[in-house]
């Protein structure tokens, strides 16, 4: 077992754990954030992107006590419901969500795309999503969403 | 649109009601579900494709940290626990039943395939199971694989009363007479395709948690289903023997079905099997590398194809001999998808008059095979449109032509088919006339020009495609070797401030049916779409329905809805008459007002909500109080989706790699009640069946090791493989709902690998190639360019 300490979605948070646990099941098991998604066992699907000190993880790969001191970003904290985060807000808009699993490591992978490349393309966006699996929308919508929310966030 | 939309109502592209908690990470999805005591359950699985069991060996595993409980066939026999049934069967073409082996839901005695379920360790933490599971020692006799679906009946007997490994032996139609009219045709041409296997892959593996209330002597168990009820009838009545009315199943949000959450699988029924023996809930969630060995596959045909033309290139008939791989067990709809779901679709949108197949479903050591998205039409339409481009090209026709001159015509309707089906309704011109806009078919020679300066190969391809969706009336399913009904239910509950819960038996897994079945009930009583409430998934709250499959849940689903609302509109208006003192036939309901025809006397929807829950001033010689109707909704036919999509892509001779750079489709789904929605399901369904035509394949060896078992191994459709899609619609409605719906959800993955395939094939067609395989994958389009290359140079 290994004491981790870490910011999650901004509050100081602290546990025993087994030395194998990877982030993600420290968010989903450990902290009870269940926002954050298991897609696949292999870091294909992105399902599971958080953001650690502002970079897009795929929390799968990385084991919690690597994380320790670092400011861990869910989905959870990003936005409420009373008020969605302008990527939220543009992927409700444009019909960027089916069954919602892919939902928040797509938001999550969108978000740090747009503040690396406040403007991006087409192509931009479809590159940039590449490590995102999502089997519902045919990517079509969620590549609207992504260039609608990188004009409310300031693009 | 039907008259009487509202801003929101019938017709609008409203925003989903149900966005909100999948975007703020608030879904509630199996896996996120964890009981107090839990305790975790890990399968261990066969890694031989074919093998007797000699021994399991489980006592060091049972001492090791944690372990609760290891349970193996045995156990299962001992507490007289049955498999999973097949839902559907069909009678053979001698007359005998469909070969049904058992399915024990842990392996007893042999394996079947890689995967099949072995043992169940269940143990504290999910960790401890997993370590507890390398202590078990399983003794297996290896018998030989039968992986090879075209020699599967010279195989080795994988089951004891399914001979020649064949579980059916099907057909339909007239053998004599496609027969005739193949040795009668000017034209014969003949094709035989593959349509490759596939895993399912919806992201959200499956899942189970279930527990046992001692107290009340009850089951509950959450579970990735597409269809709760049916979950809890083949469980509670087949496999466990628990009542009904002690069993809830609850399907939460679940991450998408395409067909694979359809199905009873072993696993949930072990959790709710160990969770009474153990007195503990019991959690099992899947790896995605179970997912790919254990799930239901997909499509998995091969298919022989002869069609005949006359000598002015009319198709007069069509024999088309299939294989489908059903794989090691009969999964739910196993049987009635390559047959009951797929022989009568042969007709197409085309007058053929004379058809047959025949269709003979194999058992092999590989995962069972059942409905994906689609389930039976996708393999019947590519096969039709593969043999449509091949029948245009060996007669010198363009495609579009070819299929337009041999299209049912739209006064000819309704239609009745050669292979069972009567299309109630259709114009089959009109969706192609506007593809072929979309697309600047027209101008496509000039581009393939221009892509050919600059050294690639362009090539474009149609699919005309019909479905058979809104599955389906019940007599008929019945007749056709259903063993269960497939009607709908819906209960609409009027609370007293006027807010509306409604009940359905469908189940939502992405299709936005909180938003789209709101806005039925929204524009029919005139009230916003914010005060109508979806309740779906849970066998507690609502009456017993058929679940989500088949594009069934709007034009069956929503149907029951709409005829439950009828059901408290008529009540409301005696209620409205009674209390304006009016006669009922007076009573007219408009804009969620109830007026006196001609007069300025009126009552809102809520004042007679209230009043039927304070009936002070009430008909009670005539009425109940409440406000409350339940519906069931049996179809009188199926519906008919149709439409024609256009791929056009462009290849590298010098990588083989297919790039797909415009695509065009135009669909007939009836009325659109949510067109942003709607939009959204063709997406889907063409990202699908792209993944189909040129990237995905589930593939065996020839031990019956799955080698593409993780998404390393197995091409997923990802952003930037696919182009923005041009979609739009024309509209014939329904003629036997009140919606005028037919259903969209398949309709992109029926529609799209055959158009894709063709593409493939035009670009390449200056070649001399002719025939390409799914997926057409850069290695296989390399090859073909290469070896036409060198046949050319040879002559």
């Amino acid at each position: 077992m290994t004491n981790v300490n870490l910011t999650l979605n901004g509050k100081a948070v602290s546990a025993d754990v087994p030395d194998n646990t990877l982030l993600v099941s420290f968010i989903r098991e450990t902290m009870a954030l269940t926002g954050t998604h298991v897609g696949c066992d292999t870091s294909q699907c992105g399902a599971c992107v958080v953001h650690v000190n502002g970079e897009s993880v795929k929390s799968c790969t990385m084991l919690a006590v690597a994380a320790e001191g670092a400011e861990v970003t869910t989905i959870e904290g990003i936005g409420s419901a009373e008020s969605l985060h302008p990527m939220q807000q543009a992927f409700h808009e444009n019909h960027g969500l089916q069954c919602g699993f892919c939902t928040p490591g797509m938001v999550m992978s969108a978000i740090e795309l747009v503040e690396k490349n406040p403007n991006p393309s087409e192509q931009d966006v479809r590159e940039g999503l590449e490590g995102n699996i999502c089997r519902c929308t045919g990517y079509h919508n969620i590549v609207k969403s992504v260039q609608a929310g990188a004009q409310k966030m300031g693009g | 649109m039907p008259e009487g939309s509202t801003k929101d109502g019938i017709g609008a592209s409203v925003r989903r009601k149900e966005d909100k908690r999948f975007l703020t990470g608030s879904g509630r999805y199996t896996a996120d579900i964890s009981r107090h005591g839990q305790l975790h359950v890990h399968f261990i699985r066969s890694d031989h494709a074919h093998a007797n069991i000699k021994s399991i060996r489980t006592d060091a595993a049972a001492k090791a940290d944690g372990v609760v409980a290891i349970y193996t066939g045995e156990d299962v026999a001992a507490d007289g626990i049955g498999g999973p049934i097949c839902g559907w069967v069909v009678t053979n073409r001698d007359g005998s039943p469909t070969n049904e082996p058992p399915h024990p839901i842990l392996a007893n005695g042999s394996v079947r395939y890689v995967g099949d379920h072995v043992v169940a360790v269940i143990a504290e933490t999910l960790q401890q199971a997993r370590d507890a599971a390398e202590l078990v020692e399983i003794d297996y006799e290896v018998l030989a694989p039968v992986v090879d679906l075209a020699s599967a009946s010279e195989g080795v007997q994988i089951h004891e009363n399914v001979p020649n490994n064949m579980y059916f032996d099907f057909e339909l139609g007239d053998e004599a007479a496609a027969e005739a009219a193949l040795a009668e045709a000017a034209t014969v041409v003949e094709l035989e395709v593959r349509n490759n296997r596939l895993v399912p892959n919806a992201m959200e593996p499956r899942a189970a948690v279930a527990e046992y209330d001692p107290v009340d002597e009850a089951y509950t168990l959450f579970t990735t289903s597409q269809n709760p009820h049916l979950t809890r009838l083949v469980i509670g009545a087949f496999m466990l023997s628990i009542p009904e009315s002690k069993f809830r199943v609850v399907a939460p949000d679940v991450g998408g079905g395409f067909g694979s959450k359809i199905y009873v699988y072993p696993e949930e029924a072990v959790c709710t099997w160990a969770s009474k023996k153990l007195q503990r809930p019991i959690k099992w969630t899947a790896d995605r590398s179970e997912s790919f060995l254990a799930d239901a596959h997909g499509r998995d045909h091969i298919n022989k194809v002869r069609m005949a033309l006359d000598a002015n290139n009319r198709i007069t008939g069509l024999r088309v001999d299939s294989l489908a791989n059903i794989g090691s067990y009969l999964s739910a709809f196993s049987v009635v998808t390559p047959t009951i779901l797929h022989a009568p679709l042969l007709s197409g949108c085309y007058q053929i008059p004379a058809i047959y197949t025949n269709v003979k479903g194999m058992a092999t050591t590989t995962a069972p095979v059942d409905a994906y998205r689609g389930a039976g039409r996708p393999e019947a339409t590519y096969l039709l449109e593969r043999v449509m481009d091949a029948a245009a090209r060996q007669v010198g026709m363009d495609p579009a032509e070819f299929r337009r001159m041999n299209f049912i015509p739209k006064d000819a309707f309704p239609y009745q088919t050669p292979v069972a089906l009567q299309y109630d309704i259709g114009d089959y011109e009109a969706p192609l006339d506007k593809a072929l806009e979309m697309i600047d078919y027209k101008g496509f020679e000039a581009r393939r020009a221009e892509a050919a300066k600059r050294g690639k190969y362009r090539g474009i391809g149609l699919s005309s495609y019909i479905e058979a969706c809104g599955i389906a009336p019940s007599a008929v399913a019945g007749a056709l070797g259903s063993r269960v009904g497939l009607y709908e239910s819906a209960t609409v509950r009027v609370d007293p401030t006027g807010t509306i819960n409604v009940m359905t038996g469908t189940h939502s897994h992405g299709q936005g049916h909180d938003t789209t079945f709101a806005q039925i009930v929204a524009d029919k009583l005139g009230v916003d779409v914010g005060q109508v409430q979806i309740i779906h998934g849970d066998s507690d709250k609502t009456p017993f329905g058929m679940g989500s499959y088949g594009s069934r849940s709007l034009a069956v689903g929503g149907s029951a809805i709409a005829k439950a609302v009828d059901k408290v509109i008529d009540k409301a208006k005696i209620i409205a008459a009674h209390l304006m003192e009016a006669a009922d036939s007076d009573v007219v309901f408009a804009d969620g007002k109830f007026t006196v025809a001609g007069t300025d006397t009126e009552k809102g929807f809520g004042e007679i909500a209230l009043a039927a829950y304070v009936p002070h001033n009430y008909p009670h010689d005539r009425l109940e109080p409440g406000l409350e109707e339940t519906a069931f909704y049996d179809p009188l036919n199926f519906t008919y989706p149709s439409g024609t999509h256009i791929a056009e892509v462009e290849i590298d001779p010098a990588t083989g790699v297919v790039q797909l750079v415009d695509w065009a489709c135009c669909d007939d789904f009836g009325n659109l009640i949510n067109p942003m929605i709607v939009e959204g399901q063709v997406h889907g369904g063409i990202a699908q069946g792209v993944g189909q035509a040129l990237m995905e394949n589930a593939a065996y060896d020839e031990n019956g090791q799955l080698i593409t078992a993780s998404y390393m191994d197995y091409c997923m459709p990802r952003a930037d493989d696919l182009p923005d899609f041009k979609v739009d619609y024309t509209v014939t409605a329904c003629t036997h709902n009140d919606l005028g719906v037919k259903g969209c959800g398949e309709a992109g993955a029926i529609a799209s690998p055959p158009a894709l395939i063709n593409a493939v094939i035009d670009a390449l067609s200056p070649l001399g190639v002719t025939d390409m395989s799914m997926p057409a994958s850069p290695e296989k389009v390399w090859r073909a360019i290469n070896e036409a290359g060198k046949a050319q140079a040879a002559e």
